[in-house]
């Protein structure tokens, strides 16, 4: 397939980004050669965005050259890439929603009659014949947003590929898609690749790689770990190189501080250790959660005392099981059950009463009040039970936070120092503060590690060892398999928003993690 | 990026040390200490009884609806219906006055919520913008007020005139009810759950929802309370007006509130509300008035000195969130 004879019309060479703290990208060459579809992966952090944005004249590269069409290129801004024929879909839509199909299609380049006024019988008849190549069967007068998302994308791709593009970038394409519109995009991009465009290709669905793609490259940590031809490289080689775990590297020797006692006395069916009472009922139990294009009848238990992992790749549905079972995500169907009763679904004020937490992902943008204090932001879930008639209690609240920051060995000035003030690991400690204060029964930690430092890590994950052994029941999100496999007693690897294998016991290692999530969707 | 804006912050917070942090937190204190030395020291007669109490009587109705309007503005909203509330209660009150003053009152308060919980539903329950939504009530409810009393009515209701007029110790009782609802509002944001709510939702919406705050109930509830303050001022107006004006009662009066909040210093994205500094913020721009005028400078200059300060309110309070 690959005409490795042609020259690339888009080529990095060792390009490197770095931002304060951050080295971006090191040294990543890719070429990009007309008529071959691309795969670009990696999980998050990987680089993936930083690279389409130096493509895309977004970023200007510290290091390294971009080529193009085997001229070196510099790119200021993205008009520049854009007029070198570099054209990018986003996840988004980025069209005016308000206007015509065929003022967005056509938009800038209308058919004029006399005087310069735009011919409008002419351009709506383009447009259709431009979109019916594209599948896309509408009337083309209507605003654009009243067509589907598959169908606005269809729109922006023909608005691409007509602007004279050579190389069309895709940022995960398929994610809002009906599968019939998947299967109408590959069309296109076989098409686009048999008139010479190069695509890049960015998505998280690996089956959706292995159908449309010819090559790949895999972003890891800022580099380059593998760029190839897409046909020798196996699921589960694709798995372990994007997460950085070569499978016979893989020893039970880890790094973490999660202590294995916990876990080790277990039976295999991921008993807590309350190990006189046997098998104890599920403090929470979610089943079918459902919603459309994220969550395809996910089921998750917990028992008490027990740590659940949620395994996966990016996009797999983990943060939107978490999200649904707290109430934070409005579902099309399915049901949280806390200790056997109920819970109303959509309601996190519900949930939390119920007595469940969600420690967010994003800690900036759903976790923190940075414009309160540590003391204030620490007290605001239990608000409510840190009173009396409405009116708080300085004494009550005190004392929670001089418990809390004192077990979190949480490092602030004082209590009444800004929590934006704070390093990314004591906001975290935070937060965790936040959910213990208010005495769950389950708590769903999602990605409680990321981007805090070392220490601070060791400090959280001994934590979440000590809450289990205190009898609370914890849902895991990690994409730091290692974490997973030494905090978990039991791993639930989700794949397309369902659930695809369950772990426990002997199973919970990496390498059993990365062939579920490999297994063939549906065989 | 985020890191790189992190420590440019950093750089501002060492080069502008103590002396800025002060002037954000107290420069508006300062300033009214500062005219008010001023007149003392240089404007013949301003520590008269009757000249200062005029000066306080005027502000009194900016004050109250400011209030309200602190606590809307530190959930990220506006409030613009301030002005129509006020005049639907100065239509209200006159039509049930025959009833008494107390019950006019309260139907005329009540008044005032119902077109709060109309604009805090929208907010809260519809998602339209608040700038969008009390836009809306104050073009509308105006006309309903001008319905209700199509042109001015005197009247004299002894009570309501007593309302607007007597004193408690050489105290206006309108100024003392200005007061007291500071006390009430600084109470309810630094020491109730439902305060303690309010901030937070406007610090980090999402994070509050996650937090199972009642976010939007809350948002109701805080229109509510600005459209039940604006009507207050409403009738303390018109108590003291001794007639009811609702074409031009409170025009405007919805920019001089936001001033006073913005003055005192709190800031339009939300997340902190500074009560007792919007109370001044709303004195600075009186004061400010009142000295020009009585040194003889036209109302042109006042207006001009005034956009100098908010100018220099909102770069004072723009430091403090980069900070």
């Amino acid at each position: 397939m690959r005409r490795t004879d042609l020259e690339p019309v888009l080529e990095a060479r060792g390009i490197s980004k770095r931002f304060p703290g951050v080295l971006a990208l090191d040294g990543v060459s890719l070429a990009l050669r007309p008529g071959e579809v691309h795969a670009l992966v990696g999980e998050n952090g990987a680089g993936k965005s930083t690279l389409i944005k130096v493509f895309t004249g977004v970023y200007q590269p510290d290091g390294g050259e971009l080529r193009h069409q085997g001229q070196p290129a510099a790119f200021g801004t993205p008009m520049d890439a854009q007029r070198a024929g570099i054209s990018t879909i986003y996840q988004e839509v980025n069209l005016v929603p308000m206007m015509s199909v065929a003022r967005n299609l056509l938009l800038g380049r209308e058919p004029r009659g006399r005087f310069g006024v735009i011919d409008a019988a002419a351009m709506n008849g383009e447009a259709e014949r431009v979109l019916a190549g594209y599948g896309v069967d509408t009337d083309v007068r209507r605003p654009l947003r009243s067509l589907g998302v598959g169908a606005q994308q269809m729109v922006a791709l023909a608005r691409a590929v007509s602007i004279d593009a050579r190389v069309v970038i895709m940022d995960e394409p398929t994610s809002s898609l009906e599968p019939r519109e998947v299967e109408t995009l590959f069309g296109v991009i076989r098409r686009l690749r048999d008139q010479g465009i190069a695509v890049m290709y960015v998505s998280h669905r690996l089956d959706e790689l292995y159908q449309v793609c010819d090559q790949v490259t895999v972003l890891r940590d800022g580099r380059v770990a593998h760029t190839g031809a897409l046909a020798g490289v196996e699921r589960l080689r694709l798995i372990s190189l994007m997460l950085g775990r070569d499978l016979s590297e893989v020893r039970s020797q880890g790094t973490t501080r999660f202590s294995r006692d916990r876990a080790g006395t277990g039976t295999g069916t991921g008993t807590g250790t309350d190990g006189g009472q046997g098998r104890r009922s599920p403090v929470i139990e979610a089943r079918g959660l459902t919603r459309r294009h994220v969550l395809d009848g996910v089921d998750v238990s917990v028992r008490p005392g027990e740590v659940v992992g949620l395994g996966g790749l990016l996009g797999a549905g983990r943060t939107e099981t978490a999200k649904a079972i707290v109430g934070a995500l409005p579902l099309d169907g399915g049901q949280v059950l806390v200790a056997g009763a109920p819970v109303r679904t959509g309601s996190t004020t519900a949930a939390i009463r119920a007595g469940v937490s969600l420690l967010p992902e994003d800690r900036k943008a759903e976790g923190i009040i940075p414009t309160l204090s540590v003391r204030e932001n620490i007290a605001l879930a239990a608000l409510p039970s840190l009173g009396r008639g409405g009116v708080v209690s300085d004494a009550k609240i005190d004392r929670v936070v001089e418990i809390f920051m004192r077990r979190l060995r949480i490092k602030a000035a004082s209590p009444h120092q800004l929590v934006s003030e704070l390093s990314g690991g004591n906001q975290q400690k935070v937060l965790l503060a936040r959910w213990l204060a208010v005495r769950p029964k389950v708590l769903l930690l999602d990605e409680p590690t990321r981007g805090i430092d070392v220490g601070a890590k060791a400090e959280v994950q001994a934590l979440i060892d000590e809450l289990a052994l205190e009898g609370l029941g914890v849902l895991l999100i990690s994409s730091d398999l290692e974490e997973l496999v030494e905090g978990a007693d039991r791993i639930l690897v989700l794949r397309d928003g369902a659930v695809a294998g369950e772990l426990s016991g002997d199973d919970v290692t990496e390498e059993r993690i990365m062939a579920t999530i490999a297994e063939q969707a549906d065989g | 990026m985020a890191e790189l804006t992190t420590q440019g912050a950093g750089r501002v917070a060492v080069l502008k040390p103590r002396v800025f942090g002060w002037v954000q937190d107290y420069g508006v204190y300062a300033a009214v200490l500062a005219l008010l030395l001023f007149n003392v020291l240089f404007t013949p007669h301003f520590l008269d009884a009757s000249n200062f109490r005029t000066q306080l009587v005027q502000v009194t109705p900016i004050v109250i609806v400011s209030l309200g309007m602190a606590l809307v503005i530190g959930t990220q909203g506006i409030d613009l219906s301030v002005g129509s509330a006020m005049s639907l209660a100065a239509a209200l009150v006159v039509l049930y006055l025959g009833y008494g003053w107390l019950p006019a009152l309260i139907v005329a308060v009540l008044g005032g919520a119902v077109v709060g919980a109309v604009g805090g539903a929208l907010v809260a329950y519809v998602d339209v913008q608040p700038i969008v939504a009390t836009l809306a009530l104050l073009v509308g409810i105006r006309g309903l007020a001008n319905v209700l009393v199509p042109q001015l009515v005197e009247f004299r209701n002894p009570d309501l005139i007593a309302l607007g007029s007597s004193s408690v110790a050489g105290i206006p009782v309108i100024v003392l009810i200005a007061a007291a609802l500071t006390l009430v509002v600084m109470f309810v944001v630094r020491r109730t759950t439902f305060g303690r709510q309010v901030v937070a939702i406007g610090g980090n919406r999402s994070a509050s929802e996650l937090s199972g705050l009642p976010v939007k109930r809350v948002l109701l509830i805080v229109y509510v309370i600005s459209g039940l303050l604006a009507a207050l001022a409403g009738v303390l107006a018109t108590a003291r007006l001794q007639a009811s004006d609702p074409t031009s009662l409170g025009l405007f009066i919805e920019l001089s509130a936001i001033t006073a909040v913005v003055v005192g210093g709190t800031p339009l994205t939300g997340g902190r509300i500074r009560v007792l500094s919007t109370v001044m913020g709303a004195l600075l721009m009186q004061l400010l008035a009142a000295t020009l005028i009585k040194h003889n400078l036209p109302q042109s200059w006042t207006q001009m000195v005034q956009a100098v300060i908010i100018l220099a309110a909102v770069y004072a309070t723009r430091e403090r969130a980069t900070r």
